[in-house]
Parts: C-alpha cells; structure tokens; sequence
C-alpha cells in the first residue's frame, strides 16, 4: 500500500492542518499576529488552488476505504476552502477591531477546516464522526469568543450544550448502524443493509445528527443566538465552510449508504423536514429586526432549500444542492462581510435593522454589493441564488415533489420580504442620526467586489453561450 | 443582424459602466440620453429588415448552448411578429425617459440613470428571449430597478408602494416558475433527446401538446403571473399605489412597457402552448376584463389625484387587451397587439404630461388646477390629443385598437356571446367621460389659484420628447396596416396552430381516465372546436 499516495489524495486538508500547526507555533515564538494571518491566508490559498485541481482528478477511495477523494468530495472541500478563505479575507479588520486579531483564533480556524476537509471526504462512519467533532469542537470555541459578553457565553455555552447532545445521537446511531450491519463503510453498509428496525433506528438518529449540524427545523433552537453572538466573520465561516461540509456529508449517507434501503420512508421524513425548516425558517426571520438573526433564520430557510434537493433523491438533485452551495457560499459570506462592516463602524449593536438608515448612500460600493447579495439570498435572477434555488427545485419537480416545491417557491416569495426590508432601509429611509463610515481597506473591498462580481457572473453564467460549473458538477455523477 | 440584436439589448449596459468614470451629474445625464438613442438608432436596422412575411418565424436568431447535455436551456433571443413591435416601443421610450427625467431628479444620480438603462436592458431581453428560462431571467430582472426607482425617487408613500408592487408581482412569478420547470420537463419527455426543455420554437409548435390535466394548472399558474403583471381585475391592486408614488419616468416606463410584459406572456405563452385551457378560460378571464374595463373607469372617474386617474385608465384599457387577446380570432389578438403600442403611447405620453405640470406645481390634486390652457397653451393642445388618442377617438391610435377588439371579441366563437363586447363598449364611453373631465377641470375655465398664473409653458425638451409620440398617435390612427402588418402573419399561423393542437389534444383525450372535474370542463368543448368539426358526442359514443 503507498502511503504517500494515499496522503496526496487528501492534501488540501493536510496542507491545512500543517498551516495551523504552524500558526500555532508562530505564536510561540512569539511573531506578530499580521503573521499568523497572512500565513493563513497563504496556506488557505494553496490549499484552495489544490481543491481546485482535484476538481478536475480522478475520482477513488484511499485509508483503505476511510476517505473518498475527488469528484463530489473535490467540489466540496473547494467550496468550504473557498468559504473559509473569503471569511478571512473579510475579517482582518473585524478580528483586529474586536482584538480577536491573534494566532489562537486563526489556528482554530485552520483545525476547524481540516475537520470540514475531513467530512467533504469521509466515506466511512468514522471519518464522519471524527471529522464532524474536530470542526465542532472548533465551532464552539469560535461561538464563545466574544468571551467577557452576556451574548458570547450564551451562544457558546448554548452551542456546546446542544451540539454535544446531538453528537451523543449521532454516534448512538452509528453504534445501532454497526450494530445492524457490522459495517462502517458507507458503500459496504448499503451493501449488507437490510431495512431492520434496528437499523432503521441507527439511520433514524444518525440522521438527527446532521439535521442538528445543518440547522434544519426542529433542531435549529441554537442558530440564532449562536449566529448572533459569534463574530461576524466566523458567523460567515460557520454558515457557510461548515454548512457545506455537513451537507455533503449528508449526500453522502444519503447516496452511498441508504439508496439500496427502503429509500422511500427517508426521502417522505426528508420532505417533512425541508416543509416545515423552509416554512419556520422564513416565517421567524420575517420578524427578526437584527439583521445578524435575520440572517440566521434566513440560514436556517436556506437549509430548507437544501434538503429539497436532497429529497429529490437524484443525480440532478445532489448536483443542484452542490451548485446551492457553492452559491450560498458566495453570496453569504459577501452579506456578512458587509454586516460585519457595517458593525465594525459602530459595535455590536449596529446590527440593528433602523441603524441601517441611509446607509446605502453612505458608501455606495458597499451599499450596493449588500443589495446583490440579499437579491441572491432572495433568488431573484441573474443572480447566482436563482439558480441555485433553480437547479434544486428543477429536480424536485422531475422527482414530482410539486408539492414540496410549491411551498419553496411561497416560502422564498415571503422571505423576499424580509431581504427588502434590509434595503428599504438602506435606500429609502431617512437617517435620523448622521453616521459617518469609514473607508474600508483595499482587501476588504476587493473581496467583497469580486464576491458581488461572482455572484452576478454566476447567475448569467448558466445561459451564456459557454458554460462549465454545472456541467462539472454533473458530470462527477456519470461515471457512478 | 444576430450581433446588432445582441448589442440593442445589452447595450445600455455600457451607459452603466460609463458610469464608473465620469461621475459628474451633467456627464451622467448626457451619456444616459447618448446611450439609448444610440440603442433606438441600433433597433431601426432591426425594424426596416425585417421579413413580414415571415413574421411567424423568429428572426435575428442567437442561440447558445444547452446548460448541459440533458437540459435544453440555452440562451435564445430573436424576434417575430408579435415581439418585434414591443420591442421597438421599448427601444423609442429609452431617450424619452431619459429626457423627461432630465430636471426633475436631482438625487443619486447615478442610481437613478442606471436603473433606467438595466431597466431599458431587462425589457429588450424579455421582449426576444425564446426560451422560457431566459424569459423568466428578464421578466425578474426588470423588477430590481423597478423596485428602487419607486423607492429612492418616488413619493412620500413610496416605500409601501414599491414593496407592495415587488411582493404582488413575485408571489405570481414564482408559481410560474413551478409551472415552467414542469412544463419544461414535460416537454422535454416528448424531444426523446433531452429531460427538460425551454425552447419557446418547440414548446409552441405544432407537434407538441399536453394533456388537459397538465394543461389546466399549467395554464392557471402562468395565467396568474401574467394577470398580476397586466394587472387583470382583482390583482390590480397594486397597479394605482406603484403608478402614483414612481417618479414620472418610473411612471412611464411602468405603463408604456412592464404593464405588456404581462398581456405579451399572455399571447406568447398561454395561447400556443395551453390551447384548450386557453379556449375554456376565455369567456372567465373576459368576465375579468370586462368587470376591469368598466370598473377601472368608473374609479378613474372619482380620483382627485391626476396620477391615479390616469393609473385606473390602464386598469380598464388593458382589460381590452385581455378581453381582444381571450376572443382568439386574428383581428381581435391584432387589435390586442396594436393596443399595447397604442396604450404605452398615450398613456405614456399622459403620465409625461402630468409628470411635467407636477414639475411645476409640486402637488397632483386635481382642484389645485383649473384654466391652465391660458398659460399652458402649449401643454394644452398636446395634453388633448393624449386625452382624445386614449380615449379612442377616430383618426388617432387608441381607436384601432378598440375598435379591432370590440370587433373581433363581438364574433368571437370562444364567447359566443356578444354581451362582453357590448359591455365592454360602454368602457370607451366611460373613458370620454373621465379623461376630458379631467381636461376639463385642468385646463378649462378661470384660472381660479393664484400660484397657476405664474406657470411656464413646455420648454423645447419637454415638447422634442412629446413629439415622436404624437407623431406616431397620428400615424397609427390613419394607418395602422404600417404597424398591424407585421403581426398579421404572426396571428393567423399561431391561430391555426392553436387550433390544431387543441383539436388534437380533445380527439387524443380518454374522457373516462381523466379525473371528475377536467372531465367536466372540457367535455362541452367551445364553440371552435365543434365548428372545426369536433364533437363531443362522438368521444362519448365511439
């Protein structure tokens, strides 16, 4: 068996392990914390120019079955290194504001992208389980950061209660899955499973697991306080790297272990959820006046989105939830980063909707690019949240889930409201008090322009005479 | 030809990147007029080389590729007999807009003249987008400068307004995507070569139809979108609240182009792809028209704001474009046709006029005026041949259209009843009343406010935009065949092929199979297809 070959099949993930390690050590020798962040950076970015090779690699099974690389698994460990390097590049400012500007929080969040690396790969129950703790565990430090404040402890104390309580389900249900099939190996499984109750029960709080993980209702209590009290741009990060990461975890258990196994009562209680995560998701954000929790329950709406693509159960449904998140990655880190703009101007309470007044004005490039972003969150086109949202509800509709995708269709009708109402104060609402904002720096506004940029060329992209993105994504599901 | 169409729709789009250089008001206010006459002067190649015989077959064709091998969306715009009008109107009120604007927004304007020109971009593409995907694209696209034209630059109840527009219109849109993405994969079942396909060529030809029960909803949920969008009576509610706050250009462009989006749907898409739903809604959706007609004038007649007036007239003259379009023969859906060019005409050129008197006056009160011809003498004489060409007078535009509709839905076998149109005639006359009521308190009598002896009459720029519009009221009255001509060909075949479809569609139904209520709609099939030599009791007995 060749090691080293082994190990280059997951060596965006070793190469940023080996960057937090560094970090971590950078900090001992005590360097400056400018280094550490550029040293991130510059490990996130090979790392990414790596995943962006393997995009195009062979597809196969390496750790003797433990880790799957290339196709699907490429595309996401490229798309949480892509969410994890744009929520860095909108941080600097933020961390150094809030003095989290240090090696500590940047290692973290280097381990908690190895553990996201680790779940876009894991083709084994183990991977998964450890993976998905190791980005857990860093959540939950990420969650309390704001460590001498009423809310930072809530959302940390709050996070790290019910997340190690849904970990207990997880790994429970792992244990009954082994138990029912003596299997751990996701294809291995399918391959022996019969639909017991014993492992009908396994999958059933296996499942429960990921639903905690991915925020999808009844399981979101914690979303809101945690998006709110964490710091903006790993508000970012958690929303998007390790939104992805779980859910293509959860294609995974849903294409390689369950397809063989009464796929039927899973795709219905799959339905379930994504109905009442999208209706609950959009109705709750529709009252939220702090646009930080808006965008958390607006998180929790898309999420709903999501499973609709996973419930279609196809190969056109899996490639529309990668293509969702791939877009909700850019779109979502842009809106945060301009929220975390806004806020770094005038502190934490800044996130209030009335404090946006006139602001649109203030900076156009910004006001501007957060209007993009929320019109993509919204799925209206040509922005790249359409066809996203197109794409997932496109193969719902060839699955015949009508129903399901009628009540998407209303439910983003009604979430429209409330990404509007961010920009009705932004454009059309007097300010009652002047604020001045100050001019961001160079990377923080080239960032957010490409990511405005990204997010338009992206929602012409798929009719345009040329076109790549989807046709890449699909074509991971030929060969299989 | 293919490239002069492209660059027409997109290239408004430079005017908006110019803008990232020259920053300085006048600089903005110049390349905006430079930039759409320029698209107007790019569209008239488009319009003198045109084939009117062929005009049932999409010219200037570009087409891109497929997404992906199995999914037969693609970029595809052309234009035929019915878009190529439309899409000439959009192309004149580009300089229009621009020009009415000039010194009456003084806020960002940069926002401002962008939002014109991705609006101007938005409805060229929805007007020569082929294929349904792209078409949504657009149809969405132009509510986003919508949205913050009315917000930013509209009135003191703006804010209501545009949001009550934007949820109204997207509610309907996205039960239309539902319907389009079924379609799409239902009539990509029936190309063998593809899963889904939204080619408009196939969708509408000849040889693919679809089942009744499919055909019902689908017809519903595209029917829905686009009666919002029209707006039909009882969406119409958000019509008079977007008209009054919107900026006069906003105003304008409101009427004279995105109200067509919706009776354009209509025609494009629900009468050659859902023909027997279309033929057994008709006489519903005339009820909806004619209860708009009488209805929206007899508002109109009540309003003390000028603004909303004129908004309530478009409620009822575009439920003469519903009624012409569901009476499914050749002059009626040519008099649909003429009659949107004709309403963005005049009413167009009334919300200009309006928009120029509140200009002056600041307020839209109808009794805050009286006797103004004697200042206005000018404003006067074009405000009257606004009035007359909306209310129908013969010799001007809006007469052609009314009178082809009322002409066509009067023998229209799918009503069969003359009574929509005789109801429907009573809405002419309500137009007179109201609309030379309103000349009559505006500009008639003594000048009865003091702040009104003072007004200035139209400048050059005022009465250099108003003219093109005139000129084309008058032309369209005397000869209107320069204008029909180019949809005739259109009609007819999309008539026929309607026809033969729906046709088809009854003689290949099991009535047993199908599900109690469709049964029951469609076993008394309109009077056309029994006239085309189909009969129920034949199915029932073989």
């Amino acid at each position: 068996m060749n090691y080293l070959q082994d190990i280059l099949t997951f060596l965006p993930g070793i190469i940023v392990a080996v960057t937090g390690l560094i970090v971590i050590l950078l900090s001992a020798f005590k360097k400056s914390a400018d280094t550490a962040y550029y040293t991130v950076l510059t490990g996130t970015a090979i790392a990414s120019v790596v995943a962006l090779q393997a995009l195009f690699g062979e597809t196969g099974i390496s750790f003797s079955g433990m880790i799957a690389y290339g196709g699907v698994s490429a595309f996401g460990a490229f798309v949480v290194l892509l969410g994890t390097l744009f929520s860095l590049l909108i941080g600097k400012g933020y961390f150094k504001n809030a003095d989290l500007h240090s090696a500590d929080v940047y290692g973290m969040i280097m381990f908690g992208t190895v553990g996201m690396l680790g779940l876009t790969a894991s083709n084994d129950l183990i991977t998964l389980f450890i993976s998905l703790e190791t980005m857990s565990i860093c959540l939950y430090v990420m969650a309390g950061l704001f460590k001498n404040e009423k809310f930072g402890a809530e959302a940390a104390l709050k996070y790290f209660l019910l997340g190690a309580f849904s970990t207990g389900f997880l790994l429970y249900g792992i244990a009954l899955i082994y138990g029912a099939t003596g299997q751990m190996n996701l294809p291995e499984i399918a391959a022996v499973a019969e639909p017991t109750p014993l492992f009908l029960a396994g999958t059933a709080l296996l499942l429960i697991g990921i639903f905690f993980k991915i925020a999808a209702v009844p399981f979101h209590m914690w979303t809101p306080d945690v998006y709110e009290g964490t710091p903006t741009p790993l508000t970012a990060y958690m929303a998007t790297a390790s939104k992805s990461a779980t859910f293509v975890a959860f294609i995974f258990v849903v294409s390689r272990m369950l397809p063989l196994v009464d796929l039927e009562i899973w795709t219905n209680a799959i339905q379930v959820i994504a109905v009442i995560t999208m209706i609950a998701g959009n109705l709750i954000a529709l009252a939220q006046d702090n646009v930080k929790r808006m965008l958390a329950y607006s998180s929790i709406a898309h999420a709903g989105y999501l499973l609709v693509g996973i419930a279609a159960g196809s190969v056109a449904g899996y490639s529309g939830v990668l293509y969702y998140l791939f877009a909700y990655t850019i779109m979502n880190v842009g809106a945060f980063g301009v929220v975390a703009y806004y806020e770094r101007n005038h502190g934490h309470d800044f996130t209030r909707i009335e404090s946006y007044a006139g602001l649109g004005f203030k900076m156009p490039a910004m006001g501007v690019a957060l209007s993009v972003f929320l019109f993509s969150l919204a799925g209206i086109p040509p922005m790249i949240g359409f066809f996203g949202k197109y794409y997932v509800f496109a193969a719902a509709v060839q699955a015949g889930l009508i129903p399901l995708v009628i009540v998407g269709v209303l439910a983003s009708a009604a979430s429209v409201y409330y990404y509007l109402r961010v920009m009705v104060y932004l454009y059309f609402k007097e300010a009652h008090k002047e604020y001045t904002l100050f001019t961001p720096g160079a990377l923080f506004k080239i960032t957010i322009v490409l990511l405005a940029i990204l997010t338009v060329y992206y929602g012409v992209e798929p009719i345009l005479p040329f076109n790549g993105l989807m046709e890449l994504i699909t074509s991971y599901y030929s060969g299989v | 030809m293919e490239f002069l169409l492209n660059l027409t729709i997109y290239f408004p789009l430079a005017g908006v990147l110019a803008f990232l250089f020259f920053r300085n008001d006048n600089a903005v206010k110049w390349i905006s007029l430079i930039v759409t006459t320029i698209t107007f002067l790019l569209s008239l190649p488009l319009f003198f080389g045109f084939d009117i015989a062929g005009s049932s077959v999409p010219q200037y064709v570009t087409e891109g590729l497929a997404i992906f091998p199995a999914m037969d969306v693609k970029y595809l715009v052309g234009l035929d007999g019915l878009s190529l009008l439309l899409f000439m109107l959009t192309t004149l009120f580009g300089p229009i807009v621009v020009l009415a604007s000039w010194n009456s927004i003084n806020k960002s304007l940069i926002g401002y003249y962008s939002m014109l020109l991705i609006l101007q971009t938005a409805s060229l593409g929805v007007f020569a987008a082929l294929d349904l995907v792209v078409f949504y694209v657009f149809f969405e696209l132009s509510l986003i400068p919508m949205y913050f034209l009315i917000g930013i630059w509209g009135g003191s109840d703006r804010i209501r307004a545009t949001v009550k527009f934007f949820i109204y219109t997207l509610v309907g849109s996205l039960i239309m995507l539902v319907a389009l993405l079924y379609l799409g994969f239902h009539a990509g079942a029936a190309t063998e070569a593809y899963t889904f396909t939204s080619d408009w060529r196939f969708i509408s030809g000849p040889e693919y139809t679809i089942g009744l029960v499919e055909q019902t909803w689908m017809f519903l949920a595209f029917a829905l979108a686009f009666c919002i969008k029209v707006p039909l009576f009882p969406f119409h509610t958000w019509l008079p609240y977007a008209h009054t706050e919107a900026p006069t250009a906003g105003s304008v462009v409101l009427a004279a182009i995105m109200l067509k989006l919706g009776t354009y749907g209509l025609v494009r898409i629900c009468m050659p792809i859902f023909p027997n739903a279309f033929a057994e809604f008709a006489p519903f959706m005339a009820v909806l028209a004619v209860i708009g007609i009488v209805y929206g004038a007899l508002v109109a007649m009540v309003q003390k704001d000028m603004k909303r007036l004129v908004a309530y007239s478009s409620v009822s003259h575009l439920g003469f474009v519903v009624l012409g379009i569901f009476a499914f023969n050749t002059i009626a859906v040519q008099g649909a046709i003429i009659q949107m060019v004709n309403h963005g005409l005049s009413t167009g050129a009334l919300f200009l006029l309006v928009g120029m008197i509140y200009d002056r006056r600041h307020t839209r009160e109808i009794a805050d005026y009286g006797g103004i011809a004697k200042v206005m003498p000018v404003m006067a004489t074009l405000f009257l041949i606004s009035s007359l060409a909306s209310i129908g007078l013969p010799g001007l535009n809006g007469f052609i259209g009314e009178f082809l509709i009322l002409n066509g839905s009067f023998s229209s076998e799918l009503y069969s009843n003359k009574t929509f149109a005789v109801i429907a005639t009573t809405g002419v006359i309500l137009a007179a009343v109201y609309m030379l009521w309103l000349y009559q308190r505006l500009m008639l009598g003594p000048i009865t406010k003091e702040e009104n002896n003072s007004l200035t009459d139209l400048n050059k720029r005022e009465i250099g935009l108003l003219v093109p519009l005139i000129i084309f009221m008058v032309w369209i009255g005397i000869r209107p065949v320069d204008y029909t001509k180019y949809s005739e060909e259109w009609v007819e075949n999309f008539i026929t092929v309607s026809e033969e479809k729906g046709l088809m569609v009854l003689q290949n139904t099991e009535f047993e199979s199908l599900p109690d209520w469709t049964a029951a709609l469609y076993k008394q099939p309109s009077q056309s297809w029994i006239v085309d030599g189909y009969s129920p009791a034949d199915k029932q007995n073989p």
